[in-house]
């Protein structure tokens, strides 16, 4: 059960980033974090304990398989995640060419 | 096997690669294109709204067929529900793009723009015909990562400013709903609406059951901007090009938002009281704060954004008070009303809001600012541009004969008999308050006078761009059929059957 709350904490330390952060660069390493504790709770959700890659051998018809899906679909989130942190870093580049500043302070042309 | 639902995602997402390549080699012609591509998305799906009516179909990704009625591959699924939907993205989308043809000569890199319109499209299609929870978030991460970047289009201050905003509360919602698909997987080992259904029909565990709900609740909240989680949609919705604002405001937020959650809630979990009794509230807040923020403004598209926020929570309120009336298991036909009333205004919406982006695009394109204050006068050099604005002003404050009236007389009717009077006050006041919003807008806009020196310079927008804006303005008067019962039992009435019966989606889905 431990690893489960360790997960939840990631995902605890990557939204305390997010919000306590004032650089561009930290909110989006902190979105990442925040994506990383997604997938190993994926990853986790799959995991049986002792059990065993799922490539069934008909020698051997007893044996604990680890559920696959949640792999499958945890490498697809990681594509996705690539693809938004990949525009999110593009965005936070043209951001620092317009202001010259990473600080998100200073960044607040849009009020109301 | 309904061969026509994999179209609706394959033609976008082929035409978005096509445009890229063929981009290059065609030149002029490439901007006819992705009109062309969504053109016949139109015929497609009015040709679905046709011969769907009471019918559910299917397509199961690679044949995969059922074992022991289990499910086990991706099944996209057609309903009532769904074409309604299908038709705003596609009719919406034809329009905007059209629009853009000239509008977007104002930016450059004109394929991309057009090849990222096309995918958004596609995502979105893919969100509301999919049948599976993991291929909705993946249909999702499409349409959203494209609009980001959309949003950016402009690459200036607001708009990047905007997009960063957007994307971090865009990712956190995505984290928010893979966590919920997480934990549904976790107990259901399944991921098909229909069969998460059965097996939660089979026994749960009640206080987990209230967290997935709850953390699906705000993950699509979050994306369809409801008013705890509405801080990115102004900025966003103004920056974005003018077709791009029409866009998010008048179908990403319904697609991607206020469809899944009125699925999910429906056709996946079982309608608690408690959770119904908080969409209504969410709902209530959001249409009584939106226009009152929307009042102050004088930017026109952050006006309209704040407009956005108000009608959908008219469209949750009373889809919420049908499921307060749904989970206690009485008057059926009350129930039914008022969420007819909500879809209702969820199509209108979509016509209305379209027409007004588009119009304060064609503001923008003509005399190059958004504030208000430095308009006037504008009735007199665009004729087509005041006249199809103001009928959208009058439909989105429901002003009788057009169609914004009927479906907030239906939401006010069925809040009346199901006896939530301070709703149906509030939704009369909120009313109030977006006709004198927009009473605003009309006379800063096209009637009050102004000393602009350039006032001769000042001509109606190119042919495109007024096409788009009179057939939304016709559309908007046309909706209002709509009321008839003749035709609300033919388009309307599958939808609702669709979403108040509890067992007949996922029986039908298991069952074929």
């Amino acid at each position: 059960m431990i690893v489960y709350w360790l997960c939840f904490i990631l995902f605890l330390v990557g939204l305390y980033g997010v919000i306590t952060r004032r650089n561009l660069v930290k909110i989006a390493i902190s979105l990442s974090i925040m994506e990383f504790s997604t997938f190993l709770f994926f990853a986790l959700v799959g995991y049986i304990d002792g059990g065993v890659a799922p490539i069934v051998d008909p020698a051997d018809p007893v044996k604990v398989y680890v559920d696959p899906l949640p792999q499958a679909l945890v490498l697809t989130a990681i594509v996705i995640g690539l693809a938004t942190t990949s525009m999110l870093m593009a965005v936070i580049i043209r951001l620092y060419r317009k202001y010259g500043t990473f600080d998100i302070r200073e960044i607040k042309n849009l009020r109301g | 096997m309904n061969p026509l639902i994999p179209l609706f995602v394959v033609i976008p997402l082929a035409g978005a690669f096509l445009i890229m390549i063929l981009g290059r080699f065609i030149g002029e012609l490439n901007k006819y294109f992705a009109s062309l591509i969504l053109l016949v998305l139109v015929i497609l799906s009015i040709y679905s709204l046709a011969t769907t009516g009471e019918n559910l179909s299917l397509y199961k990704v690679g044949g995969w067929e059922p074992v022991n009625k289990i499910p086990i591959g991706i099944y996209m699924v057609m309903d009532g529900f769904t074409v309604i939907v299908l038709c705003i993205i596609n009719v919406i989308g034809f329009l905007s793009a059209f629009y853009s043809i000239s509008y977007i000569k104002r930016y450059t890199a004109e394929n991309y723009f057009y090849a990222l319109f096309c995918l958004m499209v596609a995502g979105m299609n893919g969100v509301v015909l999919s049948g599976d929870l993991f291929n909705i978030f993946v249909f999702l991460e499409i349409s959203v990562i494209s609009s980001y970047a959309l949003v950016a289009f402009g690459v200036e201050k607001n708009e990047l400013e905007a997009s960063f905003k957007y994307q971090v509360l865009g990712g956190l919602a995505s984290f928010l709903i893979l966590y919920g698909i997480g934990f549904i997987y976790w107990k259901t080992k399944t991921l098909n609406i229909a069969d998460i259904k059965e097996v939660f029909n089979a026994g749960y565990d009640k206080s987990y059951y209230l967290f997935v709900q709850i953390l699906m609740l705000s993950g699509f909240g979050l994306k369809a901007a409801i008013i705890p989680f509405h801080a990115w949609l102004p900025d966003a919705h103004s920056s974005a090009p003018s077709p791009i604002s029409a866009m998010l405001s008048g179908v990403l937020i319904k697609a991607v938002g206020i469809y899944v959650i009125i699925r999910l809630f429906f056709n996946m979990f079982a309608v608690s009281e408690g959770m119904s009794v908080l969409i209504t509230t969410l709902g209530t807040l959001s249409m009584v704060i939106g226009v009152f923020l929307a009042i102050g403004q004088w930017d026109i598209k952050r006006l309209l954004a704040y407009h956005s926020i108000s009608q959908m929570g008219y469209v949750v309120m009373s889809v919420g008070i049908g499921m307060i009336l749904v989970s206690r298991g009485a008057r059926p036909e009350i129930a039914s009303l008022a969420i007819a009333g909500g879809i209702f205004h969820l199509i209108n919406h979509a016509a209305f809001k379209g027409l007004l982006f588009l119009n304060a695009g064609a503001i923008e394109y003509t005399i190059g600012t958004r504030d208000l204050k430095e308009m006037g006068g504008l009735a007199k050099s665009m004729p087509a541009t005041s006249a199809t604005s103001f009928i959208a002003s009058m439909s989105i404050s429901g002003i009788p004969p057009f169609n914004g009236f009927f479906s907030k007389l239906i939401i006010i009717i069925a809040a009346i008999m199901a006896k939530f009077y301070l709703l149906a006050l509030l939704a009369v006041i909120v009313s109030i308050v977006t006709l004198a919003s927009f009473l605003k807008f009309q006379r800063y806009a096209f009637f009050n006078k102004t000393d602009n020196k350039n006032e001769n310079h000042i001509k109606e927008v190119p042919f495109p761009m007024v096409f788009s804006m009179v057939v939304l303005s016709i559309l908007c008067v046309l909706l209002s059929l709509l009321a008839f019962p003749e035709i609300r039992e033919a388009v309307l009435t599958p939808a609702i059957d669709i979403l108040m019966d509890p067992g007949k989606y996922s029986s039908q889905i298991t069952g074929i």
